[in-house]
């Protein structure tokens, strides 16, 4: 299957399996062992400090032999209690906190702490400043997934070459953010009823040209990396995640849709204004590795036709809701939980106010934790090196796992 | 289809004979009610939301705790002691609960939210409530969060343990009166255990 196929023919009507199955790599039956010669388990500490984990997270796994028996994630080493440090500071002074969970896309996170308190205000966001959103926000999908496919690579062991291709484009995408925000990833972009500045002179020209370049880049990607025999046998049929199971854990994501589950925000709940958009949700088949890395190219090329169109009719206007204040916030008692498509899942805030300056109840859904529920059902029975490609195809970054 | 708060309260009291239900209000223009449940029957309340075919709410995507600490109103009382008049102050103390909160959708009918819940008796001792992780497999997580950070033991979790935090740390860090050490140099961290028993391995320092 290369890219071609599974464009033209394989996604058909607005969101529907790609195949894959005709040059399937099957895997060979376990071997089954002499039930006399059976060894110790043995029991090996995966990490806090291993390249492998993407911080500082921990895997207790049993082994018989190279296969896992057991594993058990260890959290909690970047533990700083965001919630608390956000309910004894203002509703404002939180925006620039959501920056720092999940380090490589602040942006998005930004936009789902402000639709979550636009919520609770009742403001209304202009239409040039919900454009912006879009842009910045699917910007920032695009570098995500193209860092998560070169991470996964990495830990594949090809050493190098498509991490640093990925972060490559990430750069030019990190030079748009600077010259709109100021800073390359503690962006700190978003406020409640719109954004915080509007777009310099030239900037969406700038912006349309580093878009338009990259395709050119997942093409050679996708050259580089789909086809390949050994990409492919080591990443299909290995984790495969039933729909079932993926419903009932909550998993979110790119890796729900993996399983084939239809399950996108920006199509379900149509915040902000993706009902505008054309665009598919591309969905997995086998809900295998291969399948989570093949879904985050596939929304790639989605993503670009959303920014390509957000681009195209960005119109001018305000870019804040006049009645929205910056200082001296004070909400009506109540709550609001407001949740958004970010590129590792569904990342939900849920504030409550008594009235006061401060939040009274902030709390994180953070998709990343709870994705990696079921990282033992995906491990169990595969060899020790496989955990590592797992957990890089499920996308963590600690900074949200601990908060 | 999601029926208006009124008539799921009616339909869950006629699902589940005893399930004690209160409407939650709302003041904010979010307008997301919700319905505080029982602790008895909160987990086949919980059940019925999940396999009813018309909510089908199989997904239950955020799992969280509150702290209401208890509150003390102060009431000035009028006594006559040999015939003169004194006013006296009595303390009236309630006292507050833990609550935890789920916000639940359905994948399948692509509908929500449904929030639900559960409050504890108080904040001291008679603090569990039902799991609902035989339920839904995403408050694993989410349930040891909130036993860690909270407080709240859930009986019926599979795997009840101290996430964030470190084992043997005693406080619950987000309670309202959490009240932080002077100096984290005497927390009574894994580390020190490590040094003591580190020192066993080291060679005594010559003397100079």
């Amino acid at each position: 299957m290369t890219l071609q196929d599974s464009h033209n023919g394989q996604m058909k009507g607005d969101s529907t399996p790609f195949e894959g199955s005709k040059t399937r790599f099957i895997p060979s039956k376990a071997p089954e062992y002499a039930t006399d010669l059976e060894g110790d388990l043995l029991e090996v500490s995966m990490g806090p400090h291993h390249p492998s984990t993407h911080g500082v997270f921990r895997m207790n796994v049993v082994l018989d032999g190279e296969t896992i028996v057991k594993l058990k994630p260890y959290f909690g080493y970047l533990h700083r209690n965001h919630e608390k440090i956000a309910e004894s500071n203002s509703y404002l002074s939180a925006i620039p906190y959501t920056d720092r969970l999940d380090y490589i896309c602040g942006l998005t996170n930004n936009w789902s702490y402000v639709v979550a308190m636009e919520k609770l205000l009742g403001l209304q966001v202009p239409e040039r400043a919900e454009y912006l959103r879009v842009i910045v926000g699917e910007l920032t999908r695009l570098f995500n997934h193209a860092c998560l496919a070169g991470f996964l690579l990495q830990d594949m062991g090809a050493s190098g070459t498509p991490l640093m291709y990925a972060f490559r484009e990430r750069e030019y995408i990190l030079d748009l953010f600077e010259s709109l925000t100021g800073s390359r990833m503690m962006c700190n972009y978003m406020r409640f009823g719109g954004v915080r500045c509007d777009a310099p002179a030239g900037w969406i020209e700038q912006a349309k040209s580093v878009v338009s370049k990259f395709p050119k880049f997942l093409e050679e990607f996708e050259a580089l990396i789909t086809g390949n025999e050994i990409v492919r046998s080591r990443t299909q049929g290995v984790g495969v995640l039933s729909k079932e199971l993926a419903i009932n854990a909550g998993i979110t994501g790119p890796m729900l849709r993996a399983c084939g589950v239809d399950y996108d925000l920006r199509k379900v709940d149509k915040y902000s204004i993706y009902d505008r958009f054309q665009f598919r949700v591309p969905l997995g088949e086998h809900g295998d590795t291969f399948d989570r890395y093949m879904i985050r190219i596939l929304e790639m090329h989605e993503t670009l036709k959303i920014l390509e169109a957000a681009l195209r009719d960005i119109p001018a206007g305000p870019i804040i809701d006049p009645k929205a204040k910056l200082r001296n916030i004070r909400p009506k008692v109540g709550e609001a939980y407001g949740r958004t498509e970010v590129p590792k899942g569904e990342l939900g805030f849920y504030v409550i106010s008594n009235g006061g300056a401060t939040p009274y109840r902030f709390r994180i859904r953070p998709p990343s934790l709870i994705n990696l529920t079921i990282l033992e059902d995906l491990c169990v029975g595969h060899p020790i090196q496989d955990v590592v490609l797992i957990l890089g195809s499920v996308d963590i970054v600690l900074g949200e796992v601990d908060r | 289809m999601i029926p208006g708060i009124e008539q799921l309260k009616a339909r869950i009291e006629q699902a589940v004979p005893g399930a004690r239900i209160e409407i939650v209000p709302n003041g904010s223009p979010s307008n997301q009610v919700s319905l505080l449940l029982d602790a008895e029957h909160g987990f086949a309340v919980a059940k019925f939301l999940r396999d009813d075919p018309e909510l089908k709410l199989d997904f239950c995507s955020n799992a969280t705790g509150v702290d209401w600490p208890g509150t003390v109103t102060k009431e000035k009382v009028k006594k006559t002691v040999d015939g003169v008049e004194k006013e006296e102050i009595i303390e009236k103390t309630t006292p507050g609960c833990l609550e935890a909160v789920y916000h639940l959708f359905s994948m399948t009918l692509k509908q929500g939210p449904v929030i639900i819940r559960m409050r504890t008796e108080n904040r001291v001792d008679k603090v569990t409530l039902p799991s609902l992780t035989p339920l839904w497999r995403s408050c694993e997580f989410q349930e040891r969060e909130i036993f860690d950070l909270f407080g709240i033991v859930f009986s019926g979790h599979p795997d009840l343990r101290r996430i964030l935090m470190w084992e043997g740390f005693v406080d619950y860090p987000m309670r309202k009166d959490y009240v932080e050490p002077d100096d984290y140099e005497y927390e009574p961290t894994p580390h020190a255990a490590v040094l003591e028993k580190a020192k066993h391995h080291l060679p005594s320092q010559p003397a100079l």
